[in-house]
């Protein structure tokens, strides 16, 4: 009996238990296939950044042929669902009600001044600057609608004007620039990391009540071999999430993916490992399931929402909240993933991220090891 | 019946208090969130790397490169000559955007012919590329109005911002944020009190005293609100002195709004508590409601831009009232008759959730 | 005997802790080796040593020749069966075998062989495909067993195998064991029943981490030849004169036995003169030592006998009538019926012990009557209060102390005792008398403000006892309350509700150990969810006299009533 073989009907064994249990115990099931199925739907079409239909007050004082076009402009274009105010107390009102989001107003001498190509007509825009983000948003759309209109209406008159320049915007690999196509694989990222989590800091936790960790390691299996039992195991199964995640992705959310296929999976099982090896590390950490909740959280919810990148530019972060990011996992995979899905395989961008991840998944095993193997004492 | 429940707050405080761990758990994460969260939560791009292809060298050109140059949110890194390499550094996220200004772009100016520049943007990260695609717009705007001197400028645009003129997104985060954590600390204890003493074996033995179901309730839900008050006032007062948020609404306004949020989630917390048998499945209950309903609260995206059918969903969700509440209190000088309509769904939830869960309890019992 | 294990002065720590400290013994092969001692002795930390599990501190250990620093060899050979069996519950019989097959490297004709042996001789073979789950407690005891003997280690570890066990499987099990002693095997058999102890080959005696004893289990009882009495009791008082009695300086020990009192006299005294406290003219006749006897007399010498508690507060209430009356008591799970129409009575001031093994009905129906679970059908009277139409106001007269220990552990003893006091509505002046009378009577004034959770367990028991009896209830509900103490704590537990039941408090008292319910007045046998048999210890055991088994047990009672039951059984489906 060769030591090869040994080793190989020790862990054969761990491994058929593994999944008998995983089969027999519907909890898994649920984390690993219908928790990503439900939170994908949930999230992805829930959230979006993109401005669409934003409620907009067009206070038109001059009630000309002009206003009216202008009126028109907006109603024309898919950002916009304007509504005509008469007096800026109005609108004003409706923006204090929330019935509004901004407002524009057009004074009465508007259609002369913008015939007049000496002086400007001055249009006021008013937003709800409480969300900041939407409110710039707005305001861009806003003025991009009006600059519009009064080209087109200034080519229609054949007025001379000085002309200004215009910005044309191109978008490298999200031309329609849907949020969706970015946030998604976002959330993707989000839901291996708490599938990671949550699978293995329950399952090891169990073996321990339970007493029958205590009998294993009286066993000539080792601690080593036991850990990636159930490491394999579970990664298989979080694969299996992963593909189903990828899935709803693709056909529901009609993200693009321009990558390997390969790679995608390459890359996803490096993080998957490193998240299934963090929900063995805070499983031995923990002793108090207290605790363990908050940790669970504290490290993979909130920060893969906030600090990797899903919603917010690291690049735009100060410079010491960017040093944090680096050292959470998820804002390797989630750059990766963007990439890979709108982009297609950029080495330069995938490599280094590549890299980290790897380092990440040895640093967490040896951690995980090490820590249960004390854990006796 | 007071002595008892009585008896049952000042035991659940204590235990709180005396679990060195929990003490610390209540304290260190929503400190370390608040921290991290407000500085990181920004939707600003400042230093964004972009790259020059200019393919004209006159002055006009020259010019409008200059803007971009000393603007804050530019950050110039890179000048390609060739499309190869524009290609590959956006293609390697090295810009974030590149200016393209074309050969006939200052001939066409000179002759007042309708002039062009193409700003490409890494629609990877399709937010910032909107922001920054505004912050163009007002550059190219500033350069429209300097060049047209004095006399004429087609359009005087003035965006004014209610509330917040500076566009300062740490005002619409924070107050949200502070509703954020309220709730991640108060859930976490309500769902994993119950939770924990069954599994340690106490709550057997309480059950065999003479409290009634509903008292052991009331005894789980005062702890609760109080801390919930606390971490949210406390939150508050960081979030206006450290960050200089205004708070311009009625401090009263704000406790009400914040009992009865709090209210709810312990009601919600009690629900999972009383379903799930072990810790870990009052953890997994928690998540699970958690994560969608932080994202889909109006924290970070507004309501109005989700789905029609996720804008119902929300209505369940009293996170999304009292994050509207907050930013209003915090911001708008809400006053209470624009207020009620956020109170009343989240009292409504509190009271089906806390009914539920006492007569879930009293089932458990039989 | 070659010496399978060998131990020098081992000794190991958890942190400020000293589990165990300077332990010299040897282990042989082809013995049984009891490992006897209470919960906290340090039974699962040697066990744990040996098995390679941790490491020692101290000392030397020495493993089938292996040091013990070899762990990995070390495994291979022996087989270690931990508490709670270290069985896969969602596994079937069949699946939980091949795993431990596998683990060791069987190939398929070993494997097949040593599966039929091991199902036939534990009984499972009609059984393998059944999840170990959905098991007995006997037959996943056997199971366990049998997972360890896969390997056919030379060593055999077995933690505390019979705990929580019927009688009649723990019976089984030891036959089991006997035979692969037979066969050379080393078997080491942690307990915490002192009868098995008796019966082992050797033994080790730990108590709080020392080794007080060690050799043949005769050899050591032999030593207190001539100094164990027992001596027949009236019907009144018997708890009163057992106090009186131990308290005499020249008694080592004695306990209730029935209807006759056990006396164990120190090294070197005479037979006290017992007439004036006895009441009676009976003498005391010499009878055989018990392992526990020596057991008891050497550890007094360690530590001095506890003094009996002041009486309990005259108590209010009725004095006679019924206490608890349960009629008819049913309780379904599903289509599971766990208790089936049981009735009993329990007079005021009476110790009524509900008997039986796991999964029989005994603890459903021990939490109906103190209103933790309701009745399918069937009533419960308590304390004169229907617990179908007023549960509420009858927890008011009802003390209820759990198996595990279930008050605050990080809380102090005093804020527990305030808890209780403030959620049983006492208040004022009462409620500082009472939690005055309690940290005095159960000695609790030393540790009264330590956290209740780093006390060891023979306080915390004590203050579980004193939070029951703070409202002063009429009836008290106690759930296996003594198990993994060592004997003198029982006995200082023993007499304190001796007292209380003089002083008209009833208990009913749920119990493994067969010699605790000697102490009770009469006896309740719950065994597939229906009463088997009631009455007093000594009616039972007269039951089962015969020419062998002159004077049987309450074991050998227990044992003779379910192979009775089970007959009928099986006769009236014939």
């Amino acid at each position: 009996m060769t030591p090869a073989r040994t080793f190989l009907r020790r862990f054969g064994g761990l491994l058929h238990k593994e999944f008998v249990q995983i089969v027999r115990d519907p909890s898994s099931i649920a984390i690993a296939l219908v928790m990503p199925v439900v939170l994908l739907l949930l999230i992805g079409f829930g959230i979006s950044l993109d401005a669409r239909n934003v409620r907009f007050g067009v206070v038109d004082e001059n009630r000309s042929v002009e206003s009216a076009g202008l009126f028109q402009a907006f109603a024309n274009t898919p950002y916009f669902r304007p509504f005509s105010f008469l007096t800026s107390k109005a609108a004003e009102a409706a923006l204090m009600r929330g019935d509004i989001e901004g407002f524009v107003v057009l004074r009465s001498d508007f259609s002369r001044r913008v015939a007049d190509p000496i002086r400007a007509a001055d249009i006021a825009i008013v937003v709800n600057g409480v969300d900041a983000n939407n409110a710039r948003i707005v305001t861009g759309y806003a003025q991009g609608v009006v600059a519009t209109w009064l080209l087109g209406h200034r080519r229609d008159r054949a007025q001379p004007a000085v002309s200004p320049v215009t910005v044309e915007n191109r978008y490298w690999f999200n031309p329609e620039i849907r949020s969706t196509n970015f946030i998604v694989p976002g959330l993707i990222a989000m839901v291996m990391t708490m599938i990671g989590a949550l699978l293995t800091a329950l399952v090891v936790a169990r073996e321990w009540e339970r007493g029958t960790m205590e009998a294993m390691l009286a066993s000539p299996a080792s601690m080593t071999e036991i850990l990636l039992g159930k490491l394999v195991a579970y990664f298989v199964l979080g694969l299996g999430g992963l593909a189903v995640s990828v899935f709803i992705g693709l056909v529901v959310f009609e993200v693009p993916f321009r990558g390997s296929a390969e790679v995608l999976v390459a890359i996803s099982s490096v993080f998957l490992i490193v998240s299934l090896a963090m929900g063995l590390l805070i499983s031995t950490v923990a002793r108090s399931q207290f605790v363990a909740a908050q940790l669970a959280f504290l490290v993979t919810f909130m920060p893969t929402l906030i600090l990797s990148g899903l919603m917010f530019d690291i690049e735009s972060m100060p410079r010491w909240v960017q040093a944090v990011t680096t050292v959470f996992p998820a804002r390797y995979f989630v750059s990766s993933l963007q990439t890979l899905f709108l982009a297609g395989t950029v080495w330069p961008v995938l490599l280094p991220n590549l890299a980290m991840l790897v380092g990440f998944a040895i640093l967490f095993l040896a951690l995980a090891i090490a820590r249960t193997r004390r854990s006796l004492e | 019946m007071w002595r008892r429940i009585a008896a049952l707050i000042l035991k659940e405080f204590k235990m709180l208090w005396k679990d060195r761990k929990s003490r610390m758990v209540l304290v260190v994460p929503p400190l370390v969130q608040l921290v991290l969260f407000a500085s990181a939560a920004t939707f600003e791009v400042t230093d964004a790397a972009l790259g020059l292809w200019i393919e004209d060298r006159s002055h006009p050109a020259q010019e409008l490169v200059s803007r971009f140059e000393a603007s804050p949110a530019f950050h110039v890194v890179a000048r390609f000559d060739n499309p190869q390499s524009v290609q590959d550094a956006l293609d390697s996220q090295k810009v974030k955007a590149v200016l393209h200004v074309g050969q006939t772009f200052s001939a066409d100016v000179a002759a007042g012919r309708p002039a062009r520049v193409q700003l490409l943007l890494d629609g990877r990260k399709s937010n910032a590329a909107l922001i920054l695609q505004s912050y163009a717009l007002g550059i190219v705007e500033s350069f429209n109005l300097a060049r047209a001197g004095h006399a004429v400028a087609e359009l005087n645009m003035q965006p004014r911002a209610w509330f917040n003129p500076n566009f300062d997104s740490r005002w619409f985060i924070l107050p949200g944020l502070t509703v954020l954590l309220t709730i991640v600390a108060t859930l976490l204890i309500t769902a994993l009190s119950v939770a924990r003493e069954r599994e340690l074996g106490t709550f057997e033995q309480l059950l065999v005293t003479p409290l009634r179901p509903m008292e052991i309730l009331v005894g789980k839900t005062v702890p609760a609100l109080c801390i919930g008050f606390v971490e949210a006032n406390l939150i508050a007062v960081l979030t206006c002195l450290v960050y200089g948020v205004p708070f311009v609404g009625s401090i009263v306004l704000f406790n009400v709004s914040i009992a009865i949020f709090v209210l709810s989630a312990v009601g919600i917390g009690l629900v999972i508590s009383s379903v799930a048998k072990t810790q870990q499945q009052a953890i997994l209950g928690v998540f699970l409601f958690l994560s969608p309903a932080m994202v889909l609260s109006g924290f970070t995206t507004p309501i109005a831009n989700m789905p029609d059918w996720a804008q119902a969903l929300t209505h369940l969700n009293p996170i999304r009232y009292m994050v509207t509440l907050s930013r209003g209190i915090f911001l708008q000088d809400l006053p209470w008759a624009l207020a009620w309509p956020q109170l009343w769904p989240m009292a409504l939830i509190g009271c089906v959730t806390l009914g539920y869960a006492t007569w879930l309890f009293s089932r458990r019992l039989e | 005997m070659p010496a399978s294990v060998i131990l020098e002065h081992l000794g190991k720590r958890f942190g400020a802790t000293a589990a165990l400290t300077d332990v010299t013994a040897t282990i042989a092969a082809g013995q049984i080796t009891g490992l006897v001692g209470p919960d906290g002795a340090g039974k699962t930390t040697l066990l744990r040593l040996i098995a390679g599990l941790l490491a020692p501190d101290a000392g030397t250990l020495e493993v089938l020749g292996h040091p013990a620093t070899d762990r990995a060899t070390v495994r291979g050979e022996i087989g270690y069966m931990p508490q709670r069996f270290g069985l896969y519950e969602d596994l079937t019989v069949q699946e939980n075998l091949s795993l431990q097959a596998d683990l060791h490297d069987l190939d398929e004709g070993a494997r097949s062989e040593r599966f039929a042996t091991l199902l036939q001789f534990t009984g499972l073979a009609p059984f393998t495909g059944r999840l170990a789950g959905q098991l007995s407690g006997g037959m996943k005891q056997k199971l366990g067993l049998a997972c360890a003997l896969l390997p056919r280690p030379k060593l055999l570890l077995l933690d505390e195998p019979s705990a929580g066990v019927d009688p009649a499987s723990r019976r089984e099990l030891w036959h089991i064991v006997r035979t692969m002693a037979g066969t050379g095997v080393a078997i080491v058999w942690s307990t915490a029943y002192l009868d098995e102890a008796e019966r082992c080959d050797s033994f080790l005696l730990l108590d709080r981490g020392r080794l007080l004893a060690s050799g043949s289990p005769s050899d050591f009882t032999r030593r207190l030849e001539g100094r164990t009495f027992l001596i027949e009791l009236p019907e009144r008082q018997r708890h009163r004169i057992q106090r009186g009695a131990a308290a005499l300086p020249s008694v080592a020990d004695a306990t209730i036995q029935g209807r006759s009192l056990r006396l164990v006299l120190k090294d070197g005294c005479d037979l006290p003169d017992l007439a004036q406290l006895m009441g009676n003219d009976a003498t005391p006749r010499p009878t055989r030592p018990r392992f526990e006897d020596a057991f008891v007399s050497l550890l007094q010498g360690d530590r001095p006998t506890v003094a009996a508690p002041p009486p309990q507060d005259a108590l209010a209430g009725s004095a006679d009538g019924v206490a608890i009356e349960a009629r008819d008591l049913t309780r379904d799970f599903g289509k599971f019926r766990a208790v089936d129409r049981v009735s009993f009575t329990v007079r005021p001031g009476e110790i009524f012990g509900l008997l039986g093994p796991n999964g029989a009905g005994k603890s459903t129906t021990f939490r109906m009557l103190c209103g933790l679970l309701a009745p399918s059908a069937g009533s419960a009277h308590v304390a004169g209060v229907d617990l179908g139409r007023a549960r509420a106001t009858a927890r008011e007269r009802i003390g209820y102390m759990s198996q595990k220990f279930s008050l605050y552990g990080n809380l102090s003893v005093r804020d527990n005792l305030d808890f209780f006091s403030g959620v049983y509505g006492l208040a004022g002046h009462r409620r500082a008398r009472r939690i005055a009378w309690t940290i005095e009577s159960f000695d609790l004034a030393a540790v009264a403000d330590l956290e209740a959770g780093t006390l060891p367990l023979g306080f915390k028991q004590r203050l579980a006892l004193g939070c029951a009896l703070l409202h002063e209830p009429q009836v008290l509900f106690l759930d296996e309350p003594t198990s993994g103490v060592d004997p003198l704590m029982r006995r200082e537990f023993w007499s304190r509700i001796g007292s209380l039941a003089e002083g008209g408090v009833t208990v009913l008292v749920t119990s493994h150990f067969m010699e605790e319910a000697e102490y009770c007045d009469r006896l309740g046998i719950v065994y597939a969810g229906r009463m088997i048999a009631s009455g007093s210890p000594d009616e039972m055991k007269q039951r089962f006299v015969t020419a062998d088994l002159p004077e049987p047990t309450l074991e050998d009672a227990f044992v003779g009533l379910i192979r009775e039951h089970d007959s009928q059984g099986q006769a009236a489906a014939a």
